[in-house]
């Protein structure tokens, strides 16, 4: 442009607007970035990133969910629609231990309604409801695939075998008591134990193995071909 | 998209069997749609004809032969292949049809009498047809608190809610913006916008009129009306210069509701919600509704006769003091043709001033616009290369942004953008090129020069493939104004360096105000006459038909303010043609100065504003959807317009202003109707030759026809019948099958009713002038340098501003946002401002305090303004735009921020 010109700025186009989170914290940010990195779509990252944001606050926020929207290119309102679909993402705020028990059928043949009255009673709240204390959230969820210990209960994703009142009783107390802190981490925290190593997918690797089946697909095709 | 409605080459048609009959299909048709063609209405409600299929709702089901025998399958979601047996009609499918509507039922909760859907409701009217009759739940139902506002315009009622996913894949395939989605699962799901930000999209409404329930629903319809009480016409919205076709629908002598049509080559059934709302502003009580003339100062309601007696005396006077020359008109970008016509033959013919313009100093060069090769829309859709050289089309032409996403998303369209800063199709651009406000010509430049290294800051690989983009075989530029804030012959140089360097490219004007373009093509601009031509070339034909022709090109617009403002004007009168220069001239100081000089002023509108405040004589004039006639879009695309309404008091439609004015000046224009306007138009300009009322009048050219005629490359009747949906357009579709009357345009029926006295005998074609030969040469002001303190002003364009469009209709104003001064972040780092706070913006003649807000998407040292919109923080809360800063007589307004 000619010598007065203040200015020419141009900017990559596709490339998304220029989005700056202002949630997540940088650790978490940095794991994002590497998730979204492994998926040929960023949106494809939408739900580990959903974990990574809950594992931040406990819950999904509102902003963590818009920060997700401009880190994987959608917008806020898909990313909640997406979430919702998921009882394994809490779109409220939760205590610092979500106790989930199942009332599905094996559970249920061995006491499960009865366990839930039980919770409900002890703990003064209704299935879906957060303690005074804000410490424990009760809810009631479908079979938890531990059926072989029925009545199953979970505590943030951690089968714990209280089957009884009396445990169940025994586990709160524990809980309120801080006791089950090493072994049950905050509501959200999948793995305690991130990988230092980071995340990476071999896209060669993943080339030749495509190449592979492809090729394979076709060859069946062929003999599917010839043998009819 | 395909469309359903037209079958292209024989050579991919195709033969299936559907309810035993032999049927013709094209490959990739949508079964649903096939058998629509053939007569077969299969009954649905997720699917739509311009979006794609979901098969959600599972209410298209039929039967259709496979190796195992027949089989259900969702009829929307299915191609036809050759050879399919297909049954709509069996036990089995009214047995799955029956199914489907008694579980949609048990979620609904019916109640119809009290919804605003009921009469017109797909919900009600398929489950009348193929419903069981009766149902078998006799729970409790849902309930959720209703109805809850999803934005300003649009209400949800959840426990309505069929879960078609028609709304929230609108907005995300269709508006490209998926502001609402499905939120929960199961019986919980419902549509939601994220907490806090509501649904804000220029295209919401769209979701109201496809919604096959009552679940959406638009604050200004709400409970006004119920559907078979509604009376309706097809008609063209003018709101912007794209020309939607829409129903127009009222009650009482008042609108109620807009519906777009499904206009193929146009909107193809989609409106932006400013001209699907607007409608409010006819209805306003405050509307103009007698003759005015100013006595002792104030003005004062007297009769027709005196108002023209008055308007008639100051004409003459200022033709007597200073000749013909000393009358100008400005405006008539929002009449119809007709009356564009009417006011043309007036001014040029019967005052004889050439001193006519229908734009506001925001636009382009009138003969550049006519004389430039035109593009139609599709073309555009379908080119290879859409150059974008204009403002952000969704804010100025927003179903133009809709046409060109699709365009993009879903064919093989690629767009370079140039423009100053971000604009919502940057993300959608194969290149986005920067140019600093008044250099919008020499990146032109250095872009069509292969052996220019690409200009500093720029990214390589983008200039790169912006250059190679632009030289593909089929190219369409957009072209309009980046910037109101600069000399519009920067835009024009651009423009016929394009044309220059790339002869077949062709273009496709962006101007602001609805039928802008009609009356340019009706010789409302300096230098021209009607039919795209030129003074000199039409002078001796012209002189045949008319008083009189014009004896020297006149002014535009500007030139009239500036001879005006003046020490020594030489106009003695001006008339302002349903046009508020207060509002739309980019300089304000200068219409200020200009009406302070004692030039007598006669406003035809149909507001009270700041031209009433200001004329002489004020005549009511017939609003839209208040007069027949008809419209052109940016395409040069004519179409009918249906009078709907009664005008109020004893408003005129304009031609009719026109004409008898003609009378109370001596003379006599010969019009006396629509038609006979109309008719004279097509006898004597080269432009409309041979599109005769007629023509205009067959019911498939609904969709208008472009001019000129020699210039179609398409079929011209392409609305082909879409009549059997009656999810497509509500309302409509139902009125039609009942067998109601719903006229497309004319309030005489061209094909029947009017027989025509022509004031003009016929005549042979060749002998008519031809059209704008030559365009003349624009060159760019050299724009001195700019200190590394000041900055360069954009002038943008806004959908939502005050003008009185909106600020007329209750439900639009309230979104209307106060304009605060974008800056971009590093800049306002370097002042050490954040948002929201005030900053002292200097020109070299004025100065003014407002807030500002941070915006990556300008370039550093640009800084950016909406047209008519009032500032926020001006200290003493005083009402300023950005018009009050621009200086017109620089090519580029230039800025410098201080802290106040
Ligand atoms: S609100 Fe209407 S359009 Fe949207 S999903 Fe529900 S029924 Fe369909
Ligand atoms: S895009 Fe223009 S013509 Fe279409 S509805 Fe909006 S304002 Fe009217
Ligand atoms: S039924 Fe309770 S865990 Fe499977
Ligand atoms: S599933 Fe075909 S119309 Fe809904």
């Amino acid at each position: 442009m000619s010598a007065s010109s203040p200015v020419s700025l141009t900017r990559r186009s596709g490339a998304p607007a220029s989005f700056t989170p202002t949630h997540l914290h940088p650790e978490v940010l940095d794991r994002a970035r590497k998730l979204i990195a492994l998926y040929p779509e960023p949106r494809s990252a939408l739900i580990p990133l959903c974990h990574l944001a809950q594992g931040q606050d406990g819950w999904l926020t509102p902003e963590a969910m818009i920060d997700i929207a401009g880190l994987v290119g959608v917008t806020p309102s898909e990313v909640l629609g997406t979430a919702s679909f998921y009882d394994m993402f809490h779109l409220e705020p939760v205590g610092k231990y979500v106790v989930s028990l199942c009332t599905n059928i094996a559970c249920l043949l061995r006491g499960a309604l009865e366990l839930l009255e039980h919770a409900e009673d002890s703990l003064g709240v209704k299935s879906g409801g957060t303690t005074e204390d804000q410490l424990i959230t009760l809810e009631e969820a479908e079979c938890l695939a531990g059926c072989d210990r029925a009545p199953c209960v979970q505590v943030n994703s951690r089968y714990v075998e209280a089957t009884t009142p009396e445990t169940f009783d025994h586990l709160v107390a524990d809980l309120r008591a801080g006791r089950r802190s090493a072994e049950i981490p905050a509501h959200g925290t999948l793995i305690r134990v991130q990988r230092t190593v980071g995340l990476a997918a071999d896209r060669d690797e993943i080339a030749r193995q495509r190449a592979a089946m492809a090729e394979a697909e076709a060859r069946r095709a062929a003999t599917d071909g010839t043998a009819s | 998209m395909s469309d359903p409605t037209s079958v292209g080459d024989t050579a991919d048609e195709l033969t299936f069997s559907l309810d035993g009959r032999s049927v013709v299909a094209h490959k990739g048709e949508k079964l649903i749609a096939a058998a629509e063609r053939a007569g077969v209405f299969i009954p649905r409600f997720c699917y739509h004809p311009r979006m794609k299929p979901v098969g959600v709702c599972r209410m298209c089901l039929v039967e259709v032969d496979g190796p195992r025998g027949p089989s259900l399958m969702p009829s929307c979601f299915i191609d036809v292949q050759p050879d399919m047996v297909v049954v709509t009609e069996s036990d089995t499918v009214k047995k799955a049809q029956d199914g489907v509507l008694e579980f949609l039922l048990i979620n609904h909760p019916l109640d119809c009498p009290v919804c605003d859907k009921g009469g017109e409701c797909p919900l009600q009217d398929q489950t009348l047809a193929y419903g069981p009759g009766e149902s078998r739940f006799i729970e409790e139902k849902r309930h959720f608190e209703k109805p809850i506002p999803i934005s300003e315009l649009v209400m949800l009622d959840r426990e309505r809610c069929i879960q078609c996913s028609r709304c929230t894949r609108f907005a995300d395939e269709v508006a490209g913006e998926a502001q609402i989605d499905f939120v929960g699962r199961g019986p919980h799901i419902e549509v939601a916008p994220f907490p806090e930000l509501p649904f804000t999209s220029y295209f919401s409404g769209n979701t109201v009129q496809i919604c096959p329930v009552g679940a959406l629903t638009a604050t200004p319809y709400r409970f006004t009306a119920r559907p078979w009480d509604l009376d309706q016409v097809e008609s063209t919205c003018t709101t912007c210069s794209l020309g939607c076709r829409v129903a127009v629908q009222s009650s009482s002598n008042r609108l109620t509701r807009m519906l777009g049509i499904d206009a193929d080559p146009v909107n193809q059934g989609w409106m932006c919600d400013k001209g699907r709302f607007a409608f409010e502003a006819v209805n306003d009580p405050g509307r103009l509704t007698r003759p005015l003339v100013r006595k002792n100062g104030g003005l004062v309601e007297v009769s027709w006769y005196e108002a023209l007696e008055a308007a008639a005396a100051g004409l003459r006077k200022a033709r007597t003091d200073h000749g013909p020359a000393g009358v100008g008109v400005i405006g008539g970008a929002r009449l119809t043709n007709e009356a564009a016509y009417a006011w043309t033959k007036l001014a040029k013919g019967v005052i004889g001033t050439d001193s006519v313009d229908a734009q506001l100093g925001d636009g382009l060069p009138a003969e550049l616009v006519v004389g430039l090769p035109r593009a139609t829309i599709d073309e555009a859709v379908n080119a290879d290369t859409v150059i974008l050289l204009t403002g952000d089309v969704r804010e100025e032409v927003p179903v133009l942004f809709l046409r060109l996403r699709a365009g993009v998303r879903y064919g093989s369209l690629n767009v370079v953008e140039l423009s100053p800063g971000d604009t919502s199709m940057t993300g959608l651009a194969a290149a986005s090129l920067r140019y600093a406000p008044g250099e919008a010509d020499e990146l032109v430049r250095i872009l069509l020069d292969v052996k220019a290294p690409t200009p500093n800051g720029m990214h390589p690989d983008e200039f790169a493939d912006a250059r190679r983009l632009i030289g593909s075989p089929r190219v369409v530029v957009v072209l309009g104004r980046g910037s109101r804030s600069e000399d519009e012959t920067i835009m024009a140089a651009a423009a016929q360096r394009i044309a220059a360097a790339l002869p077949g490219a062709t273009f496709l004007p962006v101007l602001p105000r609805g039928n802008v373009m009609g009356a340019l093509d009706l010789g409302m601009a300096p230098g021209l006459l009607p039919g795209r031509v030129a003074l000199d070339d039409g002078a001796e034909w012209f002189g045949r038909w008319w008083d009189q022709v014009p004896a020297g090109r006149g002014r535009t617009t500007m030139e009239q303010l500036a001879d005006l403002a003046s020490p020594e004007p030489s106009m003695g009168a001006v008339v302002l043609l349903g046009a508020d220069p207060w509002a739309d001239v980019p300089d304000r100081r200068l219409v200020e100065r200009a009406f302070d000089s004692p030039v007598f002023v006669v406003a035809v509108g149909t507001q009270i504003d700041s031209t009433t405040e200001r004329a002489d004589v004020v005549l009511p004039a017939a609003s839209v959807h208040e007069r027949s006639g008809t419209t052109t879009n940016m395409e040069g695309r004519i179409s009918r317009l249906g009078q709907k309404l009664v005008p109020p008091g004893q408003a005129w439609a304009d031609w009719m202003i026109a004409a008898e004015l003609a009378v109370h000046l001596g003379s006599d224009l010969a019009l006396e109707s629509v038609g006979a306007i109309w008719d004279e138009i097509e006898r004597l300009t080269p432009l409309h030759s041979g599109i005769t009322s007629a023509v205009l009048g067959q019911p498939g050219a609904a969709d208008g026809v472009v001019a000129p005629l020699s210039a179609a490359k398409v079929s011209l009747f392409r609305r082909r019948g879409r009549q059997m949906d009656p999810v497509a357009i509500p309302g409509v579709e139902s009125t039609n099958r009942q067998g109601l009357d719903f006229r497309a345009g004319w309030a005489e029926d061209p094909t029947s009713g009017w027989t025509g006295r022509p004031a003009v005998p016929v005549n042979p074609t060749e002998e008519r002038p031809s059209m704008l030969r030559k365009i003349p040469a624009y060159v760019a002001p050299v724009i001195g340098r700019v200190d590394s303190y000041s900055h360069r002003l954009m002038a943008t364009r806004c959908l939502y501003d005050n003008g009185a469009a909106m600020a007329k209709s209750p439900a639009l104003d309230a979104l209307v946002e106060p304009a605060t001064l974008a800056v971009h972040p590093h800049d306002l780092d370097d002042l050490g401002l954040s948002a929201g706070d005030r900053v002292r913006v200097k020109t070299a003649s004025t100065s003014m305090v407002m807030a500002v807000r941070p915006d990556p998407g300008l370039p550093t040292r640009v800084v950016a303004l909406p047209m008519n919109v009032m500032l926020d923080g001006v200290p003493d809360g005083s009402r300023h735009d950005v018009a009050d800063l621009i200086d017109v007589t620089v090519p580029v307004t230039v800025v410098r921020l201080e802290t106040p």
